[in-house]
């Protein structure tokens, strides 16, 4: 039987497994060789919260579904094309979103009777021997038994070489899609460089799985995406909590301050301080706090004395942050807080998205504590956006909250990344030492920004003293004086609402500047509705789109562009959050679409709905 | 990337005096207390120190206490409740070159903030922490603190605390503190000759500073201030002289085993048999810590004043620093276009 080559313009796969089969490993690598060869990709790992969920059962199945295309694509994908289920449960979770045709791969083993059992099929019922996968190209490999066949020569437990299962499925999958493994052999080498026998059992494990797809004759074809039309440019693959990192680094280098992280450890926030405390050759300083409120205590005295502060978090954690963000607010310092959103409330769904934390941000702290509040849309963009919040609070001395969320923190894209010349520069200065016979040192004087001057410990002549009292106004002495707190409020507000003068107008995504319904999302919903939006445009729809980044203050032709719209829809991961503000605050009848899953909205729902809208 | 500019010390300058720590604010405590003392020994003693004013940093919480900034002519937060010892850990982490003080109290640090105190203590940052411990929360008008004895009648306790309260100097020692003393504010020398031994150690000091508030627990701590019991009720601790205390130098106490006992020296006891204090001795500061009875109680130990404990270890600051320092000799000055690049790029034409 003769082997074809398919070309294919787009796939979807979906690697799944128990908790502990190493499905992110599997997916991070294939998306890893899927970007050197230049296709467009976007990725959604979707994991437990427990590392190693019971075995075998429903709750403990770990996937990573991964889109390619020679084409744009903004989204993970609403359905998959092939699914790898490397037991029974994985199958069971996964097979609602297999396409009528697609592929499984399924491992022979994982379907014994015991896995059976775990993931609840009926007594008896095995799914890939009763015919209900007919509608499917179902593919049964006994992955385990010619893993420990490839491995038998290596003096190790049947246990550890079982291990390497996942580097036999992933060769396999890169000889169905016509790649070389490179890539893959590197990483092993990089990864397990001193422990010879582990290196040994992956390598041969990825070899045998390709050679498998080579001589076993069960499959007619191989597949080729090519490579996509991207903007021309150097690009990697980064995931958002990567991009994050970055975006702080660079945005210390180019203000020339620098950087200090507090933090404590909490999904799916924990991968920024593992990241930062890599790069101790950039000076940047991270301290691992003793909990959510030295963290972001820590990070204030940081920036007190100077330095670039951030504070890293999810919602549990900025629940706890909220009194020292209101201290931030009144000293008005410097301080970046990041909140990776994911499901609440309580400790909620620790790995699952949501976008439930706009509220909390835009109000959740005592007293009239307004800040700024930037939000990122893809992987990629969490760089710009966090440095722009490093950019808006050093340049207007005020706290600011970036919000992402566990979708696009864990989620992987192609990234024209930027050179470092290519970066705006950050200009920042502190307020120069004052002579005896200088004017006295008036710390809570503003500039024409309403910023008042960082004047940091070890400056002559600045001695002053700070705190979370109401101040006086110019002096920063403690008042209690009715008017004056009036007035300082009503300051911080202004300061606040001024940085509207400081960031781009609101431009449309893509669509007419005028016509039927408006989409208007913020963060990570930005690639489903892209995506829907454009399908709809391609219909002849008089549909439009548009994506903030800026929350709090919104840019100032926000309003306009509403009004121009008969219809303003506002899809969001949460129960109508963002939909409130802007009715809130322009007065218009928006619409909301909700979902609440801890998944991301698709494509297809985003059709739907517009559609019905129309 | 560089780091925050600092100024060296100014040798020219004209020696500072106390009265140049002085600032314009009125100071708002309640007349009689017993921070008005310390705040005049901390003035006192910091132009001792040689530190440049501007280098010098003091950290509060919340609390009658952490007002102390507010009148020192120095930087200063007065911060949020419990969190001083948080943010001095920040700014000495990323400011090694500051003398960073807590000014903190037995609610404000061992309460809500007792947790960044143990905390800031096994880390070992060169902070100097006082903390003024009057038994009471005097802010909020007079409820039970956790170092108020038990069975006290409060506005919150109308029968009586049934709270165990903490021993500060245990708690300290348990948390590893690398230098740990006791004062009062009612002997400005021994409290003068603690703020500078805390300043001199490298590393993390705590200072218990009984403190009298003598609005909401007035005399707390009278037996050991007074003149009339405190020579039988205090013993000051020396380094390298034995313990010795009462009115006329004649009771001391003596180590049986690890059980220390008071001896008459007019009952044949001689100096040479008494406990020797040693500063460095980690085993016998835990004896120390733990002499800690309730003064009603017949027979009880005298309350030990001075430096309990002092020891060396790194810092955190330092320790951070030299993995910095580190990295940079093993991979050199961070290159951000190297980083945004990373191992893997393609190229599209």
């Amino acid at each position: 039987m003769s082997v074809s080559t398919k070309i294919l313009e787009e796939v979807v796969i979906k690697f799944a497994g128990d908790s502990g089969d190493g499905m992110q490993l599997t997916g991070s690598q294939f998306t890893n060789n899927t970007a050197l060869i230049g296709n467009d990709l976007s990725t959604f790992p979707d994991f437990p919260a427990e590392i190693r969920a019971p075995q075998g059962t429903v709750p403990g199945v770990s996937g990573y579904q991964l889109h390619f295309s020679s084409k744009r694509i903004f989204t993970p994908g609403d359905n998959c094309d092939v699914l790898v289920a490397m037991n029974a449960a994985a199958l069971k979770v996964n097979l609602k979103s297999l396409k009528q045709g697609g592929i499984i791969i399924a491992n022979i083993e994982g379907f014994d009777s015991k896995n059976l059992r775990l993931a609840n099929y009926p007594e008896g019922v095995n799914p890939l021997e009763d015919g209900s996968l007919n509608g499917y190209e179902l593919y049964k490999v006994d992955v385990t038994k010619m893993t420990r066949e490839a491995l038998k020569e290596i003096q190790m437990g049947v246990k550890e070489k079982d291990r390497a299962k996942n580097m036999f499925v992933l060769g396999f999958v890169y000889w169905l899609y016509n790649r070389d493994l490179n890539s893959t052999i590197a990483f092993l080498n990089d990864k397990f460089g001193k422990k010879k026998d582990i290196l040994d059992s992956n390598l041969k494990a990825l070899q045998a799985g390709y050679n498998y797809g080579d001589t076993v004759e069960a499959f007619t074809a191989r597949y080729i995406v090519e490579k996509a039309k991207l903007p021309a440019g150097s690009y990697r693959s980064i995931t958002g909590n990567v991009a994050c990192t970055y975006g702080l680094i660079a945005a210390a280098q180019k203000s020339g301050l620098p950087l200090f992280l507090g933090s404590y450890p909490i999904t799916p926030a924990s991968d920024i301080l593992h990241e930062l405390a890599r790069y101790k050759n950039f000076g940047i300083r991270t301290f691992q706090a003793e909990d959510e409120i030295a963290a972001i205590t820590s990070a204030i005295g940081a920036s007190y004395g100077g330095s670039l502060g951030v504070t890293t978090t999810s919602g549990p954690g900025m629940a706890l942050k909220a009194e020292a963000m209101g201290l931030a607010v009144m000293l008005e310092i410097p301080l970046i807080i990041i909140n990776i959103q994911r499901g609440g409330p309580s400790t909620g769904l620790p790995t699952k998205t949501e976008q439930s934390d706009l509220l909390q941000a835009y109000y959740g702290r005592n007293g009239e504590c307004p800040m700024p509040i930037i939000s990122a849309s893809m992987p990629s963009d969490c760089f710009d956006a966090v440095y722009e919040a490093a950019r808006i609070s050093v340049q207007h001395m005020t706290p600011v909250i970036f919000l992402s969320d566990g979708y696009i923190a864990n989620g992987a894209e192609p990234w024209r990344y930027p050179q470092e010349a290519d970066l705006a520069p950050i200009e920042v200065s502190f307020q120069a030492a004052r002579a005896e016979t200088d004017p006295k040192f008036m710390p809570y004087k503003r500039d024409e920004k309403l910023a008042r001057p960082w004047a940091i410990p070890g400056t002559a002549g600045l001695e002053h003293r700070i705190g979370g009292l109401e101040k006086e106004d110019i002096t920063g002495n403690i008042s209690y004086e009715a008017e004056n707190h009036e007035h300082m409020v009503k300051t911080r507000q202004a300061k606040v609402d001024m940085i509207a003068n400081y960031i781009p107008l609101q431009t449309l995504d893509s669509g007419p500047d005028s016509g039927d319904i408006l989409v208007l999302g913020w963060g990570s919903t930005y690639g489903a509705i892209k995506s829907a939006v454009l399908d709809l445009q391609a219909q002849g729809k008089s549909v439009a789109h548009a994506h903030l980044r800026y929350l709090r203050p919104f840019p100032r032709n926000l309003g306009e562009m509403l009004a121009k719209y008969k219809k303003v829809l506002i899809p969001e991961i949460n129960n109508g959050q963002l939909v409130k503000i802007i009715r809130d605050q322009f007065m218009i009848d928006a619409i909301p679409y909700n979902k609440i899953k801890g998944v991301p909205i698709t494509r297809t729902e985003l059709v739907n709905v517009i559609s019905e809208l129309l | 990337m560089s780091d925050v500019a600092t100024l060296e010390p100014n040798q020219a300058a004209p020696a500072l005096t106390a009265k140049d720590f002085v600032t314009d604010q009125e100071v708002r405590w309640c007349p009689g207390c017993g921070d008005y003392s310390i705040l005049k020994q901390v003035q006192t003693i910091l132009p001792q120190t040689g530190i440049p004013r501007e280098n010098i940093v003091i950290i509060s919480g919340i609390g009658c206490s952490s007002r102390f900034p507010y009148y020192m002519n120095t930087f200063g937060m007065h911060s949020i409740h419990g969190r001083a010892t948080a943010v001095a850990s920040g700014l000495k982490a990323s400011r090694p070159d500051l003398s960073v003080w807590v000014v903190t109290g037995d609610g404000d640090g061992l309460s809500i903030g007792g947790n960044h105190t143990i905390h800031l203590l096994r880390r070992n940052f060169d902070i100097n922490i006082l903390l003024f411990n009057n038994q009471i929360y005097g802010l909020t008008k007079g409820q039970y603190s956790p170092t108020s004895e038990e069975h006290k009648i409060t506005k919150s306790t109308p029968m009586g605390s049934i709270d165990h309260p903490f021993n500060p100097m245990a708690l300290a020692m348990g948390a590893d503190a690398t230098f740990l003393a006791r004062s009062m504010d009612r002997d400005p020398k021994h409290l003068q000759a603690m703020l500078l031994r805390s300043n001199a150690h490298k590393g993390a000091s705590f200072l218990e500073i009984y403190q009298n508030c003598n609005i909401f627990n007035d005399g707390a701590f009278e037996i050991y201030t007074e003149k009339s019991s405190k020579p039988e009720e205090v013993i000051f601790l020396e380094h390298g002289l034995p313990l010795i205390f009462g009115t006329n130098k004649d009771k001391g106490i003596k180590l049986d085993g690890y059980k220390p006992e008071i001896v008459n020296l007019a009952d044949g006891h001689s100096a040479s048999d008494l406990w020797i204090h040693d500063e460095k001795d980690f085993f016998k500061a835990q004896i120390l810590s733990r002499m800690f009875d309730n003064p009603a109680i017949a027979g009880h130990f005298p309350r030990p004043f001075g430096v309990f404990y002092e020891t060396e270890r790194s810092t955190y600051e330092d320790q951070m620093k030299m993995q910095i320092d580190e990295a940079l000799a093993k991979k050199g000055k961070g290159d951000l276009n190297a980083l945004l690049q990373g191992k893997e790029t393609w190229v599209i034409e």
